[in-house]
């Protein structure tokens, strides 16, 4: 458990949006193997700092695994080597004395990068303002909750509600697509009796928005399901694809 | 969870704990709509005082989220916005936008021109100590006192010593975090001037010198049955006023928690 280790980070950095980036190599001594990854990052930027130099830039906020914030590109893989859990709960137990770690941003043409290893992920919210919402009225507080809903679909909505938006799956997919993101988001809304009004309408709309912003199809790869923090099953996808169908033959 | 922080299996093993600050009791003050004494200005959710009193209990977030958002606030924000139709948008020309805008980027300049010796992280840090040394679980006057003395110090090292690399231009996570941390010492005041002007134990509020033999709170209800509600003066040289909201219960008989019987 008291171990240390020593090892060589190569970062990306990138002055701003349309800056050419470059990987700077750091070395690191002595880190305890108790830190997790952030903290590994900000023992880096204390060290920048205190050479007067600028530290690395990267998103972060709960550091518990449930804001979706932190989004650093770990050795080829989203969230590191772990599976199930975000950045923030890497620990650098997970590595080896002498290891080159590679952290990369989100890589996607929809995911601008705005410095270093921090992206802009606004699309994602763009998704949603097209349709991830209920306007049907029904009811205001405690009446809206007083239709009772079988455990089976329950459990299903519940299970894609626990997307936290990361946007680690558009960093896996090979094609950047953000199938599993809008899958997750209309299925938790249209699952529930609430969201079956609108639900083929939100589905044509998400997606519809999805390919605007530059987001790349879905070919099955199933990269997505793979590194997902949350564990969403691509089920949802083919929900998703059913949804739009229907849709698109009302038309 | 606790395995991957740890390396320890707690099937195996008993978990380690302790303790940590982890919310605060109080908040910004509303008045029963939820607006705050700045017009126009709505605080709900977990960083108003208005959901509970000196014990936050767990999942209150959640709660408070709740209750003010979904509850309260679609019912009472309305009776502000009503009125507000009427008024025109404004535009960035008037003569406040232009103060105001000069007053912001003055306070970023001024932060950016320290250039000192000490990052964000570590002044943090140090008030982190502080707060958990002078006003943690345990409250004395003394220790508080000591604690609002250092805080001037940190204070005093954070307008001198301060370094922020980079500049203003783009994103500047070190600026960022350096206008929350000017925040945070100003707040760390108030907690301590609020503890110190509060000589009872009362919920998360433990004073040691005022216990029961168990080493139960004692609070005090003829001198201290009162919101403590501080009103920000000017600049932070200044110590905050302290305005009294008295409490008053019709529909309950207020008594101590007692977990014997």
């Amino acid at each position: 458990m008291d171990k240390n280790i020593s090892f060589t980070l190569k970062v990306w950095r990138q002055k701003g949006p349309k800056a050419k980036g470059t990987f700077e190599t750091y070395p690191m001594k002595d880190i305890p193997t108790d830190t997790s990854f952030l903290e590994m990052m900000d023992i880096l930027n204390e060290q920048l700092i205190s050479e007067k130099k600028e530290p690395v830039v990267f998103d972060h906020d709960c550091r518990e695994g449930i804001c979706g914030m932190c989004s650093l590109y770990i050795n080829g893989y989203p969230h590191g080597p772990a599976t199930g859990a975000t950045t923030c709960q890497l620990y650098m137990r997970r590595f080896q004395d002498g290891d080159t770690i590679t952290v990369e941003p989100w890589r996607s043409a929809a995911f601008p990068i705005i410095k270093d290893l921090m992206v802009d992920r606004n699309a994602f919210d763009k998704i949603m303002q097209a349709g991830g919402y209920i306007s049907v009225r029904t009811g205001s507080a405690q009446d809206a909750n007083a239709i009772p809903i079988s455990k089976e679909v329950s459990d299903k909505a519940m299970d894609a509600a626990a997307c936290i938006g990361c946007g680690a799956c558009v960093a896996a997919c090979k094609n950047g697509s953000a199938m599993l993101f809008v899958s997750a988001k209309v299925s938790q809304l249209n699952l529930l009796p609430q969201g079956k009004p609108e639900a083929l309408r939100r589905a044509k709309a998400m997606l519809s928005k999805m390919d605007e912003l530059g987001f790349g199809n879905c070919t099955n790869t199933r990269a997505c399901e793979a590194e997902c923090p949350k564990n969403i099953s691509i089920s949802n996808i083919a929900r998703l694809n059913r949804n739009f169908i229907v849709a698109k033959l009302k038309d | 969870m606790y395995l991957e922080i740890t390396d320890e299996n707690p099937y195996e093993n008993p978990m380690m704990i302790y303790p940590a600050i982890h919310y605060t009791m109080g908040g910004i003050w509303v008045d029963y709509e939820l607006q705050t004494s700045v017009k126009g200005l709505f605080a709900i959710g977990e960083c108003n005082f208005s959901d509970h009193g000196a014990n936050r209990l767990g999942a209150s977030a959640l709660m408070q989220g709740l209750a003010d958002g979904y509850f309260v606030l679609p019912y009472t924000i309305q009776n502000y916005l009503a009125d507000q139709i009427t008024v025109p948008r404004f535009s960035t020309n008037l003569p406040e936008f232009e103060e105001t805008e000069k007053a912001v980027k003055t306070k970023m300049d001024h932060l950016m021109s320290i250039q000192g010796n000490k990052s964000v992280d570590s002044i943090h840090k140090e008030l982190g100590k502080v707060m958990w040394e002078c006003m943690g679980m345990g409250r004395t006057a003394e220790g508080l006192k000591t604690g609002l003395a250092r805080l001037k110090e940190i204070r005093k090292e954070f307008e001198t010593d301060l370094y922020i690399p980079g500049t203003e231009e783009g994103m500047n996570v070190e600026l960022d975090k350096a206008n929350r941390l000017r925040d945070f010492i100003t707040m760390g005041e108030l907690i301590g001037y609020d503890a110190l002007n509060r000589n009872e134990s009362c919920g998360g509020h433990f004073r040691e010198e005022y216990q029961t033999e168990e080493g139960e709170a004692k609070r005090d209800d003829k001198d201290y049955f009162y919101v403590s509600c501080w009103e920000y003066q000017d600049n932070d040289e200044k110590e905050p006023v302290l305005l009294k909201e008295p409490l008053e219960y019709e529909a309950i008989k207020v008594q101590t928690r007692n977990y014997k019987s």
